[in-house]
């Protein structure tokens, strides 16, 4: 029995990096501009549908796709922000929550319309083969899909401490008066992070559409999960994203073993409550 | 005319006429009966639309069909239950003051039983073609009948045909796990099973009874909790999604159960042999089906390949045809469209075995006291070069049966 678990905990760890990969992009979003992306989930599906595209008119595999999608939709979030998203900096956050899940639902609705409700998946060459080490048994494509979500955090963590433009993003996030004095171009920046924001929810979609298929109602479940592990690990930290994505992943897949598989997800939100009731600010996250 | 002018010829025609029409009664009844109103009602809307229009393919076939074996005519107008109970009452009052005569329908038991209950108000006789829900038969209506197994049959009937396929093959398993979708239906199908696996004294153990989450959309953990408990045979209650994401981590853990037992639908759709090709193979669905050995069941088949070409035939079809062909035969014998009449006739209903459509009780079919048809056995049905293929009962059989299944390795 105990490979059995040691195979779950891989995978949860595996499977854990790519929904912390998903959630980073809601942290930087949040940790700069403030605002708590309700689209985050449908965004994704985008994401996963253009990695899809190209896989069937191009025959890319969606790793091969990440440039391109994270690019398109990092031009997206960046006309999103200076179109719409500027002018709820600022306002109620009930305000927020309504426009952004409005647009959640145009974006929705939109795939029903393009793609139709039936799940679409990109039947690869290696879906289904799986390396075995000693007694652990892993996916092939969890390993991939593992990795190339800890190159893409790795890179944005690179980016914010150690670019001119990484550091003047964080100096927006922490502290507005301070940039604004100094002179950056804080709209600018704003809408650069929101598409960096954005160009990593992409990312995560091409890389997560090797372990699920696509259907535009998949974005609810994502949204909540990324709140879940933003929450868990603490708003605007990205370490902290992408360590509370691999406990939830964990956590579920343990979970499921130890108890009934259907009550994993109980675990995801008994640890959500659990930080929030010892430590508010997330695990990684500071105090306010 | 008078007497005078008429012919020795003009008295030898009619003479012969009349003896014509002595001999063959009913072709001449049958052809001087109006068309008979039927209200065809489906979901063919909200999130069972595609099972519904699969259902009304049946309709659409059966006038033309039933008028050339010598039915009489069938004025078929269509319903819809938008998969939801209330508007499938609705849908059925609506279609008996637009002059429905008789309702068949309406697949889904939830939105059946309300419609039963409308035609049991209304006193227009309602032939349910599927619906598993055991109590729609037991409430005493005098204007409700079914050709269709109950919840409680369909599970017996699945560890039948288990018992068969461990006789045929010579191999019988120690151990069994059951995988099913955490909702309403996975959990009626669990409890039946509690119920009956101890009385049908099955041969193998279910070591284990493992619920998923239906919105899942990773069932690897399921896949290696069930993959841990050893077992040999995998009894499966679950939809096409959930099919093709158990078969995927099964093939990706290198688990290969003997064989996977589905008792319901999902393993043998379309969807599902599409999306997996060639891994889709070999697992058996125990389930009502056509019996591709019989007659008219080539001829409807021949009938909805060219009327609906390239689509795959679901046994839904078949079951709404075989509604309306048992409608078409007591119409006939009752002569009259009159609700009492047509009830009459459709409780004293004694369609052989031969003349019908679907594998079901080797006597034919006829209803009980309550309306209801018993004895109908579960189909082994088994994917096969990518199609699905009857493999049991072996009187019905199309193909043999293949137990226990190949490796996964090599088929893809």
């Amino acid at each position: 029995m105990l490979d059995v678990y040691l195979n779950q905990i891989v995978s949860g760890v595996l499977t854990g990096l790519v929904y912390g990969l998903s959630a980073l992009g809601l942290s930087v979003i949040f940790g700069v501009c403030r605002i708590i992306n309700f689209a985050h989930g449908e965004m994704m599906v985008v994401g996963m549908y253009l990695a899809l595209m190209l896989f069937r008119w191009a025959g890319l595999d969606p790793l091969l796709s990440i440039p391109i999608v994270g690019g398109v939709l990092f031009a997206a979030g960046y006309a999103l922000q200076g179109g719409l998203i500027n002018r709820l900096i600022g306002v109620p956050e009930h305000m927020q929550f309504i426009m952004l899940a409005a647009l959640a639902i145009v974006i929705v609705s939109s795939c029903l319309m393009i793609f139709g409700p039936d799940l679409q998946n990109a039947p690869l060459s290696y879906a289904y083969d799986s390396y075995q080490i000693g007694p652990i048994l892993v996916d092939k494509v969890k390993i991939m899909a593992g990795g190339a979500a800890l190159v893409v955090a790795a890179l944005l963590a690179a980016f914010f401490r150690w670019t001119y433009l990484g550091k003047a993003i964080r100096a927006c996030g922490d502290n507005l008066t301070g940039a604004v004095v100094i002179g950056l171009n804080v709209k600018r920046l704003y809408a650069l992070a929101f598409g960096i924001g954005a160009g990593c929810i992409g990312v995560a979609g091409c890389i997560l559409l090797l372990l699920v298929d696509v259907q535009p109602y998949l974005a609810t479940d994502y949204t909540l999960l990324a709140f879940v592990i933003v929450i868990v690990g603490g708003l605007g930290s990205l370490a902290g994203a992408l360590i509370a994505g691999v406990l939830i992943g964990v956590s579920e897949a343990v979970a499921g073993l130890l108890v009934q598989p259907s009550l994993k997800s109980v675990f995801s939100f008994a640890l959500l409550i659990l930080v929030l009731l010892l430590r508010p600010q997330g695990l990684f996250g500071r105090q306010a | 005319m008078p007497l005078d002018r008429i012919s020795r010829r003009a008295v030898l025609a009619g003479t012969s006429a009349a003896a014509i029409t002595a001999a063959m009664p009913i072709g001449r009844a049958v052809a001087a009966l109006p068309p008979l109103k039927v209200g065809v009602i489906h979901p063919t809307s909200g999130f069972m639309a595609l099972i519904g229009q699969i259902c009304n393919r049946g309709a659409a076939i059966a006038p033309a069909l039933l008028e050339e074996w010598g039915y009489p005519k069938l004025d078929i107008r269509y319903g819809d239950t938008e998969t939801n109970p209330d508007i499938s009452r609705a849908a059925g009052n609506r279609l008996i003051d637009n002059g429905a005569q008789i309702l068949v329908g309406a697949f889904d038991s939830g939105q059946t039983t309300t419609l039963a209950q409308a035609a049991e108000q209304r006193g227009i006789p309602l032939m349910i073609d599927i619906a598993g829900a055991p109590q729609i038969t037991e409430q005493g209506y005098k204007f409700v009948f079914r050709n269709f197994p109950r919840a409680p049959d369909i599970v017996g009937g699945a560890l039948t045909v288990h018992k068969q396929i461990f006789a045929v093959s010579g191999k019988v398993p120690d151990k069994c796990v059951c995988l099913y979708r955490n909702d309403t239906y996975g959990n009626a199908i669990k409890k039946a099973l509690d119920a009956m696996i101890p009385k049908f004294n099955m041969p193998y153990k279910v070591v284990e009874f493992i619920a998923y989450d239906p919105q899942a959309r990773d069932l690897s953990v399921e896949v290696a909790k069930a993959k841990s408990t050893g077992a040999e045979f995998v009894l499966a209650v679950s939809v096409a999604n959930d099919a093709i994401l158990l078969t995927r981590e099964m093939v990706k853990q290198r688990w290969l159960p003997w064989a996977i037992a589905a008792a319901g639908p999902g393993w043998y759709d379309q969807s599902y042999r599409k999306a997996l090709g060639k891994l889709g193979n070999y697992p058996i669905s125990t389930v009502p089906w056509q019996d591709p050995t019989k007659a008219r069941t080539k001829e409807v088949l021949a009938t909805l390949a060219k009327k609906f070409p390239g689509q795959a035939v679901d046994s839904s079809t078949m079951y709404t045809f075989e509604a309306l062909l048992i409608v078409a035969d007591a119409y006939k014998r009752a002569g009259s469209a009159a609700p009492q009449a047509l009830a009459e006739a459709l409780r004293h209903t004694e369609l052989p075995a031969k003349d019908t459509i679907t594998i079901g009780n080797p006597k034919g079919i006829f209803f009980d006291a309550k309306g209801q048809v018993n004895g109908i056995p579960m189909a082994g049905i088994q994917n096969l070069d990518g199609e699905p293929k009857v493999v049991l009962p072996i009187g019905s059989a199309e193909a043999k049966l293949v137990f226990p299944q190949p490796a996964w390795q090599g088929r893809a």
